[in-house]
Parts: C-alpha cells; structure tokens; sequence
C-alpha cells in the first residue's frame, strides 16, 4: 500500500501544519522521545529578529544591550549574510517554537522535528535541564523580573537601573550555583517572597557591618579571621547577600540577572549534545516519513541541501573555519552510537564493550539523559569519529618556540585528541577560575578575590573594566589576586593605587 | 500534543525600547557621525537615514576572560599531514589571543559596529544642536504632507467612511428588485379575491392563506445587508502647493573659517527643509562673493576658499538679475538667508540697503541675514537694522555666536507662518 504524500507544493497552511506535526509526533512517539506539549507559533521575520535580539527569553527586561544585538542582527539579516531559517526554541513547558512565515513547508517540517521534538526532549530528559531550569515556572519569572526592572526604572530611573544591569551583566558568568538545586517558585510566590527578602537581606546586612563591639571580642574575632570561611565562586550570589551599601531593588535585579544565568547555565554545558540530538532526530524521523511515502522526492531534496549545510565542518585552515561546529559533530557522534550498536566493528567491541551489539535507541536515551558535552565527548568519542573528522591536537606553549602537534588521529592519539577535546567543553577550564576570597570586614571593607591560573592562562585585557563593574556593586575597594599555583602573578586594584600585600 | 498559534499579527518593534536604549548610550558617537553627514551631505539631501559606525572596543561589554599565553592544547579538525611530533611555526601575532572556544570574535573586532537610523532620527541628532523646540522639529521632519481626498465609492472599507445615503438607497433597491416578484404575486391575488364570490369559502380561504404566505416571504426580506453598505474611498493627495526658491548668499572671504561656513550650513538646511515642508518644488540658488559674486554649486559654495575684499552688494545685484533671469515672482515664491562675518566694504552698505529696500525686498516672501561673528557690529549691520525695522513682516537679522543661536532666527519665521494660516 502507497500512501498519499501530505504535501506536494512548498507553499505551507496551518492545516499542513498540524498535519505534519501529528505524523513527526507519531513517529517521535514510536522512538520514545518524551516531550513537553509543544507550542508553535509562526511570527514573521522581524518577529524573528527581536526574538534573537533578546538571546531566546520570550520576554525580556529592557536594555540596551539587547538594543545593540538587535542592530547587529538586523544588519546581518538584510545584508543576507544570516539567514533566519533555523530555530528557536524555548526550554518552557509548554515548549515554544518559533516558526517563521517566509519558510517553505519542508523547513517548517524540518523546523518542527528538529525544535518540538529534539530539543524539546532534550529539555526535558538531560539530568542538567533537570536539576538546574524549571521549565514550568520560567516564563512566570521573566514575566515578574521585566515587571520589576520596569518599576524600579520608574521610581529610580532608568539609568541607575542600567548601571546596575550593566555590572551584573559583566559578572553574568560569575552568577551560577554549580552544586544547589534551586526549587521553583511561581510568579505571584516570588512577588511575596521578594518583598520579605528585601527586609530580611538589609537586616542581615546591616548585621555583617555592625561596629559596636561585642562582650567575648577575642572569641569573635578568632571566629570571623576571615569572611567568607570558604572561598564563593558565585560572585553574584556573594554580592546579593553580602554587599554593604546596596538598596534592597539593586540586590533584587542581581537576583534576577543571576536567576537567568543560572537559566542559561545548562545550555552553556551541552551544545554539542543538545544540537546532536536534535540533527539527528530531525533527520532520522523525516527519512522515516520518506520511507513512508509520506513527504515527496522532491521534499527529501530540499531537506537534505539544508541540512548538510547545517552540519559541515569546514577544515581548520579552511576560512569559513571557527571552531568546531556542534551540530556536526553532536550528529556525526550520535549516529556513530547508532553504528557501533547496530554494526560494531572489531575496534568499537575493543573500545566500547558494553555498547556494540546492545540496543541502539535506549544507549542513545541513555547517553541524552545522563551526560554533559565534556562527559559525553570523554565516554561516547569514537576512533571512527575522530578519524572522519581528521582531529589533532596542538599544544601552543608560551614557553616553547614552536607550537607542537600533540597527537592525531591514529592509534597512538585517539585518546589524548578525546580528553583534550573534553577538557575544551569543560566550562570551568573554558572560564578563568576566579572567586571571592576575603572581605576586610573589620578594616576598609575591601573585596579580595583570587584567580587561581589553569596552565599559566593569565586574564584578558578585559579584567580591569569587569573590576570596575564589581566596585560599582560591591561600594568599596576590589582586589584580585592573580595565582600561579602559591605565587601571586599579577594583582589588580580598583580603584588603582598602591596597597601593601597583607594577605600574603 | 501541539498547539499552533499564529502569532504573525502579534505588535511589531518588540525591541524598539532596546534599540531607543541603544541610541541614547551612544548618542555621543552617534552625534558625532550625524555631524559629520551634515558637513558631508548637500542641503537637498536630509531626507534619508545615515550609517552609523561606532568602533567595536567601545561597545564591549567585559566580562572576565582568558588572555593570550600560557598553555593551551586545541584541537582541530581537516589534518593533513601532520603528524605526532611535528613544530611548527608559530604564525605572526601569537593565533590573535583568545584560545579556547570565542576564537572567531578575534577575526571580527577590528570592523565597526555600522547600523543604519531612520531619517527622523537623522534629524533628531541634528536638531539637537540647534536647540529646537519639538513642534518645530516634528514639522521639519514631517517633510510628506498629504490632503485626503474622496475618491468615489467603494464596496469594500471600514465603518468610519460609510457612505449613509449610499447604503440605505443601495438597500432599498435590493428591497424593491428582491420583493418585485411576490409583490406582483400579492397584488393579482388581491384581484382575485375581489372578483371571486363572497360565499366561495373554500377558494377565499386557500387564496388568503397564500397571500398570508407571501406576505411573511415580503417581511422577511432584510431591511439592510452586508452587500448594501457603501464606502467613501479616500486618496491621498499632496498638499497642493507651488514653487519656491531660495538663495543661499555667503560671503566667502577669507575671513570665514570653516566652522563659520559650518554653522551657515546648518542655517541654511534648516531653511531648506522648512520650505519643503511648505512647497510642493523647492530650488536651491548659491551665490557666493567676496569682491564679486558668481553662481555656483553647492560644493564649491561651502568648500572652496578665496581671498579678496567684501562687497556684499554684488550678490544682492547677482541675485536681482537670476531672479529677473529665472525665477518671476508671480510663480515663485522666493526666499533669501544671507550669512556673513559682517565685514563689508565701507562704502558698499548703503547700497545695499538701497537693492533690497527698492528692488528686492517687494519680490521676497522673506529675507534673513544671520551674523555669525563674537565682534561689534559694523556698517552692514547697522544698516539691515534699519530695514528690519521697516520691513518687520519679510525681513530678518540675528547675530549667531554659536549653534544654539541659530533657532531664534525661525521661531520669527515659523511664528510669521502661523500668522498668515
């Protein structure tokens, strides 16, 4: 029995919509992918630019760095170096996509296998989306935060507000708990519970910084040798909590920059992964609906020129190279765990024992729900992969006069080019180490952090402005230490000036 | 389980607040490119937007990051020939600094930021020098204006142009044509049972009943219908409005330094625009003089220099004879704004006094002369004074010192304008 296309013209209707949504759902069904219920919205092009313009939050606070972003893809869409094909998708329950008007049917079908059902369960099987984003109360909590940015531009204008943004914005990074679960809280709830921290915070501020001394002095001070007892590396948090001289509304919008940090955190961690998937996924369900004569040739076509265009890899001395591209190697490693299940060779039964020979779809549900791109890379990178892809190694030494090839991709390197390429997905070796160390709580309460070096790697030329930003938070002298294991290579002060070494 | 939404006719402009955010940061460096598109465009060319470069390490937003140095492994993909164990030189500048991950950033920090502003923005930057009050800057910028103006009927349109009597008379029709058929009906069987005897009880009645019938189809018929609903079509029409001219005189002695020529500049677009905002067709004459006037383009008017005493009455005859040349009064209407460091050959201003009280004067629509000097006042001056005084409705002198100086100057014109309407 031949089944009727769904589709034959290129020209979509929401009709057709719908239609290929139930069959991509029917077949996503049938591999197990778990989902959020999808919402597709079509917008058109301009719509689609002010959604990247706000980095994917579906409601944003005001900024003007969304401003700035919103320039630079205008430009680029019009000089039609960008085009806006491709997806946005946002980790929310229900799922929202984004489809665009100008798009044929068959991208829209692309679109919808890649984004309502890739990334959509990728949000909601990997453990990291799992413990750190609550897709159900998100958009409650953009909604509250652009509310409340909105109402202190008001009562305080809105330069302060953007001051405040701007230092938060810079220690963006520095605003995520690697090791807590945050638990959710719906948009009304964190109205109130706003209104009780912003008492309770200045109360226990003021606690830190009181002066008049205590009846057992020489106890205390033993006690409190130094403030913080262990070193913070959620300089936001620390600052939220412990700066002297901010309002009650400043600690709140640090909150809030560092909630969306915190938002952002586990897609910073699985690019790769989550960009695999989801290639691999649109690809594997429409040749399924190929199989069953349910898109046409002509369809297949169109499909398979966008999509191995979203996956090439340009070589490293090629000049579209930068960097490698995470759809290609997400998808070229998620087909080769379908391969060495289905197929395994000789080399894979050596590498992967466990893996040749078993069931292919629950070891790739596996591999979604339980790893990060440095883990996946490190467990799931194999010989065939790296051979495809032609990988090496180079080490760049400063201290060496040429930079050396460390390993390729033969028997000898296949395993340095692997941990080398986890340790590149390792945020914190992709980010400088850097965290609060000391308070002067007693003298001029002044700010001390460390920057602990990862292979001698000193900091950008950015340091000193970022300082900056945080001596605007923070209210008092900032100093920043930075180490080279014991040694002290370099410190930075703001504001400048010369202040002899007491914590070494 | 999907939704699909059509979110298409959702509001535009979603980031407008962001990009106004944006302009406002960088109004400095905006500012400055907007300045120099004045000096760099001609008068006649203020309606378009502008690029705006702003250079990239002054819109960084830092945030803590690896420098150059150290140890770095990085791996690439397409080897070749390499390997284990090869050196290789080290390219020049060190693989431009940020290793890991962000690499490509390095390649494009060298560009400008470029985004394009609209031509009302073009004109805010530029306005907000001159220190103009917003009416006057949202007539200036306001350049299209377009009279409505019925242009028939239509079938098609919205509730507020309905056309009433064009309706109810379609509609009445549509009742008359719609009812013709059961009416005539209606009105043979009337006959009919006039003719028929009155003890036919059985024929009356049936005859009644279809009558009855008829009568219900006849109220049925709507009153008004979707079909019957008549539209007035609007066009839009441009203002009617006729010719104006405008002669651009400078002294361009050498006295006159560049930021002088700036600050007319400024002056005489600000004119420009006002009267294209007024006319339908606006022409620009320059005349130039020091000891002797000439016609020229714009570009040598406000870029070429010369040296040579002043004799501003040159360019008043010069100005006579183009308009007696080209430019008849009775079609145009003619504008002049003179601008001047004030020096004038001594014996040169009661002749001038002379042109423009006799000959000139009664041809414009008006004439400004703008000083731009910190001095005294010399002859010229005193002279356009005394004019100013007679002439109050169509002549004009203002001293300008500095760009904000130069708005006094037309709220007098704008003030005038509104008298007349």
């Amino acid at each position: 029995m031949k089944s009727q296309p769904i589709s034959e013209g290129s020209d979509w209707t929401f009709d057709l919509i719908e239609r290929y949504d139930r069959e991509i759902a029917r077949i996503a069904a049938g591999y197990r992918l778990e989902t959020y219920p999808n919402q597709i919205e079509v917008i058109r092009s301009d719509q689609m630019m002010d959604a990247y313009a706000s980095v994917g939050m579906p409601v944003g606070y005001n900024h003007w760095s969304y401003g700035k972003q919103f320039l630079n893809v205008e430009r680029d869409y019009k000089r039609g170096q960008m085009g806006l094909a491709y997806e946005i998708v946002i980790n929310s329950n229900p799922c929202i996509a984004y489809l665009m008007e100008e798009n044929s049917m068959t991208m829209q079908a692309l679109v919808i296998a890649h984004a309502c059902y890739g990334h959509n369960s990728f949000f909601k099987g990997n453990y990291l989306f799992r413990t750190w984003t609550d897709a159900d109360s998100i958009i409650d909590y953009l909604v509250f935060a652009r509310k409340f940015v909105a109402e202190c531009e008001e009562r305080h204008g809105v330069e302060e507000v953007e001051a405040v943004l701007d230092s938060c914005h810079a220690l963006m990074n520095y605003g995520t708990d690697r090791y807590k679960r945050p638990y959710p809280v719906s948009a009304e709830e964190e109205r109130i519970r706003q209104k009780e921290r912003e008492d309770y915070v200045q109360q226990q501020v003021n606690d830190l910084w009181r002066t008049i001394p205590r009846k057992d002095n020489r106890e205390q001070q033993a006690q409190e040798n130094r403030y913080p007892s262990e070193p913070q590396e959620n300089l936001l948090y620390f600052i939220e909590k412990n700066a002297p001289l901010l309002e009650p509304w400043q600690r709140e919008l640090v909150r809030i920059v560092r909630k969306i940090a915190q938002y952002f955190y586990p897609q910073r961690q699985t690019q790769v992964m989550n960009e695999g998937w989801a290639t691999f996924w649109h690809y594997t369900i429409l040749n399924d609906l190929y199989d069953q004569g349910l898109v046409t040739d002509g369809f297949m076509m169109e499909f398979l020129h966008s999509h191995s265009s979203v996956i090439y890899q340009p070589e490293f001395d090629s000049g579209y190279f930068s960097g490698i591209n995470p759809y290609a190697l997400g998808f070229a490693m998620m087909r080769d765990i379908r391969r060495i299940c289905e197929h395994p060779t000789e080399e894979d039964k050596r590498w992967f024992p466990e893996m040749a020979g078993s069931d292919w779809l629950t070891t790739l549900h596996f591999a979604m729900e339980n790893f990060k791109d440095e883990s996946f890379i490190q467990q799931f990178l194999s010989p065939a992969v790296i051979r495809d892809f032609h990988l090496f190694c180079i080490v760049d030494d400063d201290q060496q006069e040429t930079i050396d090839v460390g390993a390729i991709h033969d028997d000898n390197g296949y395993r340095s080019v692997r941990d080398a390429l986890a340790r590149h997905y390792n945020l914190s070796a992709r980010e400088p180490d850097i965290q609060v160390y000391e308070v002067d709580v007693r003298g001029d309460r002044s700010l001390t952090l460390h920057h602990l070096q990862n292979s001698r790697i000193p900091l950008s030329g950015d340091t000193e402005e970022v300082l900056k930003h945080l001596h605007r938070l923070w209210g008092f002298d900032v100093h920043l230490f930075s180490r080279d294991g014991e040694t002290v290579d370099k410190v930075y002060r703001v504001p400048g000036g010369k202040i002899s070494l007491a914590t070494d | 389980m999907s939704y699909v939404l059509d979110r298409r006719l959702n509001s535009k402009d979603k980031s407008a607040v962001n990009r106004q955010r944006f302009l406002k940061r960088y109004r400095k460096h905006i500012k400055r490119a907007v300045s120099d598109a004045v000096s760099d465009r001609s008068i006649t060319d203020m309606d378009r937007g502008e690029q705006i470069g702003i250079p990239q390490k002054d819109l960084q937003e830092p945030v803590f990051g690896h420098g150059s140095g150290g140890y770095r492994e990085r791996v690439l993909p397409g080897n070749k020939e390499f390997v284990r164990g090869d050196r290789i030189k080290r390219p020049n500048g060190g693989q431009g600094g940020s290793g890991s991950g962000q690499a490509s950033d390095g390649g494009e920090g060298v560009d400008d930021f470029v985004f394009q502003i609209t031509q009302s923005e073009f004109l805010e930057f530029m306005f907000e020098d001159l220190e103009l009050p917003n009416l006057v800057k949202r007539q200036l910028s306001s350049i299209d204006t377009f009279k409505m103006v019925r242009a028939g009927i239509s079938e098609e349109g919205t509730p507020n142009q309905l056309n009433v009597v064009r309706s109810m008379r379609s509609a009445f029709a549509r009742r008359i044509a719609m009812g013709a058929g059961k009416r005539r009906e209606c009105n043979r069987l009337r006959e009919e049972l006039d003719k028929l005897p009155a003890d036919d009880q059985v024929q009356r009645a049936a005859i009644a009943e279809q009558l009855e019938m008829l009568e219900r189809k006849l109220a049925r018929i709507p009153y008004i219908d979707d079909f019957d609903l008549k539209y007035n079509i609007m066009r839009k029409q441009p203002q009617p409005s006729s010719k104006a001219v405008m002669f651009c005189l400078m002294d361009v002695s050498g006295s006159m330094d560049q930021r002088t020529k700036d600050i007319a500049k400024r002056f005489f677009i600000l004119l420009y625009l006002f009267l294209q905002r007024s006319y339908e067709k606006t022409e620009v004459v320059f005349i130039r003089h020091h000891s002797t006037a000439k016609e020229v383009d714009e570009e040598e008017f406000f870029y070429s220099r010369e040296t040579g005493g002043t004799v501003v009455s040159s360019a008043l005859r010069l100005m006579k004879e183009v308009i007696a040349d080209r430019y008849p009064p009775t079609e145009w209407n003619i504008y002049g704004a003179q601008a001047s460091d004030g020096d004038n050959w001594t014996n040169d201003s009661p002749v001038c006094h002379e042109i423009l009280s006799r000959q000139l004067i009664p041809q414009l629509q008006y004439y400004c002369y703008i000083e731009i000097t910190d001095r005294g006042h010399q002859e010229l001056w005193q002279y356009y004074e005394q004019l100013a005084q007679s002439h109050a409705d169509g002549f004009a002198i203002r001293s300008i010192e500095d760009y904000p100086d130069i708005y006094p100057v037309f709220r007098e014109l704008f003030q005038r304008q509104a008298k007349n309407a």
